[in-house]
């Protein structure tokens, strides 16, 4: 029996996720909150609007009597907010739910587990990087986008927790690139192009996870005691010239190897974002070892090849697929009324003893 | 490979964990090429090995057939020849031939043009954590050269005398693993591309490791680069020297790792006076 708390929840795992708990009999309740409407349907699904911050997070948190916290709400790519925004989800706002997860003022929490969806991007790219990045290592340099030293911030902060609260299972994924039909990033957007920029002469290691395999781990996270920092990666790594040939799309080394800060400005007006983090993931690349979290149970169904393949059909159909059903639209009223409303015959209405309602 | 950045090594059950091979990748997860390397090999270094340097090989059969192992090398030449002809030798001699890892400054990885190359034809940059998963889980063999580029951009003048070998980082990297080292003597990349001077301003200029000046560099260009002249090669594999002879955990000695350091140092150094001894003519062997 277990009662969670989803943030994040309008972000494509988060959402994803409470998907799936749903359909988990043991857990008795979930509460998504975040700062925007959930871009999926969900059935019984608490939503609450929440500010950025996070701020009034424990009052849910006591009131709910929350167990299980998964935070997916990190900003781990600069296409989905400005930097100053960025840092606010970052790190205030991972400074307020910890600070909701913890008892206070005498009353303790009920909060038993925290999964803290994070990135790979804590480890940088650097030139002397270790090709595999395991957990116990240290990036070799200080951070050099603000991104990556939010990140950092954020970690160091659930470590800090962590530290304090002896009886809360803590979990720390990070996750490299994630990869799929479904998910908006800015190597989607540049996967996507009809030839792939890269920066000359540099063909950097790269790993994908798919997007199925995010929401599996973060399930598997939330159902089984995993205490530490674990990578999350799919098998193998592909040199982007293998990406794109995989793809069927050409390279196309318009980066310079150096000014490539003032390159990828001027693609910027040209209408392609190349962020700071990913120009250095061009140059760089980066490779995880996901050993310990396969030694943890998890099983992850796509390796990195396999992901970048079932990227390449969907973007084959992506035309086709885009004009076919209209997207799912919040509608407060409505999701009210299916949830409360006496009117609605429920499943568990119909046939007493179900289960779904114990 | 620096000593300092030592890595706690992953537990042994981790090693079931390694991913499975895909067979219809064409680049390995290191980033090496198949494809490459095979171009690379029938192109220059076959016509190198047989025809220009006329390789000579002895003890090969110290490099072991499975396993994990670490071949320690003296090093030399600008563009250093004596990896290519090391890995070519198992490749033509050994009765089962093995792919080779050699490792590589970091600077490769951020050069352009070198930071494609050399990973596709073998590379790798010398972190111990790299080392250290190539030698205990995939079991693979890995060629170091201790002396670093204080091997490589040495002068003329200086050429057979070893260099430090480096703060031990390979020994220690060796013990971690479990993993035999193989010293390995080399005669002949000295004279293929002797230095005879450094030009400072145009290192700083263009951002390389060193700008040597050689019988062929600068003034034929950057082909010039590969101007290697035909001396004669000799490349002696040394008896294995096992790293789990020491007890539990050698690699907290500091003193010890030094000392075999210096060992494996003095014997290459003691093997290649005694191949210049009995070398009658650098070209002609």
């Amino acid at each position: 029996m277990s009662r969670i708390l989803v943030t994040g929840v309008s972000s494509f795992w988060g959402g994803r996720l409470a998907q799936v708990l749903e359909r988990d009999p043991s857990v008795e309740a979930i509460i998504g909150v975040s700062p925007d409407d959930p871009t999926l349907e969900l059935e019984r699904t608490e939503f609450v609007r929440v500010g950025t911050q996070h701020a009034l997070l424990r009052r849910i948190v006591q009131a709910a009597e929350i167990d299980t916290v998964v935070d997916s709400r990190l900003c781990v790519d600069s296409i989905q907010a400005s930097p100053r925004e960025a840092h606010e989800i970052n790190v205030i706002g991972t400074m307020n739910i910890l600070a909701a997860c913890g008892g206070a003022g005498g009353i303790p929490s009920p909060v038993r587990k925290v999964v803290f969806k994070s990135s790979a991007h804590y480890y940088g790219c650097e030139r002397d990087d270790p090709a595999f990045f395991t957990e116990a290592m240290q990036r070799p340099h200080a951070p050099r986008t603000r991104l990556e030293s939010d990140i950092v911030e954020a970690e160091n902060a659930v470590r800090g927790f962590a530290e304090r609260n002896k009886d809360v299972t803590v979990t720390v994924l990070r996750f490299a690139n994630g990869l799929g039909p479904d998910l908006k990033t800015s190597h989607r957007a540049l996967l996507s192009l009809p030839a792939i920029p890269c920066i000359l002469g540099f063909d950097p290691r790269y790993q994908f996870v798919h997007e199925d395999d995010i929401v599996a781990v973060l399930e598997h996270a939330v159902g089984h005691d995993m205490p530490g920092v674990y990578n999350v990666a799919g098998d193998g790594v592909l040199v982007l010239s293998e990406i794109a040939s995989l793809l069927g799309r050409p390279l196309a080394p318009i980066l310079p190897p150096w000014g490539t800060g003032l390159a990828t400005t001027a693609l910027r007006v040209a209408g392609v974002r190349i962020p700071e983090e990913m120009a250095r993931q061009l140059r760089y690349g980066r490779g995880l070892d996901n050993r310990r979290l396969k030694a943890a149970g998890a099983v992850l169904r796509y390796t990195t090849r396999e992901a970048v393949t079932r990227f390449a059909e969907d973007l084959r159909v992506r035309s086709l697929r885009d004009d076919g059903s209209a997207p799912y639209r919040y509608e407060r009223e409505v999701e009210e009324f299916l949830r409360y409303s006496p009117s609605v015959r429920r499943p568990s209405d119909q046939a007493p003893g179900d289960g779904s309602g114990s | 490979m620096s000593a300092r950045k030592a890595l706690p090594a992953p537990s042994e059950e981790l090693r079931a964990y390694l991913p499975a091979i895909e067979p219809d990748r064409r680049v390995t997860d290191w980033g090496r090429s198949e494809r490459i390397e095979g171009l690379m090999d029938r192109t220059l270094y076959d016509w190198l090995y047989h025809y220009w340097f006329r390789c000579d090989v002895e003890g090969i059969e110290h490099v072991p057939p499975t396993g994990g192992a670490l071949l320690v090398s003296n090093h030399s030449g600008a563009l250093p020849p004596d990896a290519a002809m090391i890995l070519k030798a198992i490749k033509e001699e050994h009765a089962r031939p093995r792919p080779v890892h050699m490792t590589v400054e970091h600077f490769f990885k951020g050069y352009p043009g070198f930071s494609m190359l050399v990973a596709k034809i073998g590379g790798v940059p010398a972190h111990p954590a790299n080392v250290h998963r190539l030698l205990h889980d995939e079991e693979q063999l890995v060629l170091v050269f201790p002396e670093g580029r204080k091997g490589t951009e040495k002068l003329f003048k200086d050429r057979y005398k070893l260099r430090r070998f480096g703060r031990g980082g390979f020994v220690e990297a060796a013990m971690r693993a479990q993993a035999p080292i193989v010293p390995v003597a080399v005669v002949g990349a000295e004279e293929a591309m002797p230095i005879f001077a450094h030009v400072t301003a145009l290192q700083r200029l263009t951002g390389l490791l060193y700008f040597p000046i050689t019988p062929t560099f600068p003034h034929f260009g950057l082909g010039g680069f590969l101007g290697y002249l035909p001396a004669k090669f000799k490349i002696r594999f040394l008896e294995p020297i096992p790293t789990d002879q020491w007890g539990e955990e050698p690699w907290n000695d500091r003193g010890l790792i030094q000392t075999v350091a210096d060992e494996i140092r003095g014997r290459i150094q003691d093997e290649l006076i005694d191949m210049l001894a009995h070398r009658r003519s650098v070209w002609f062997g």
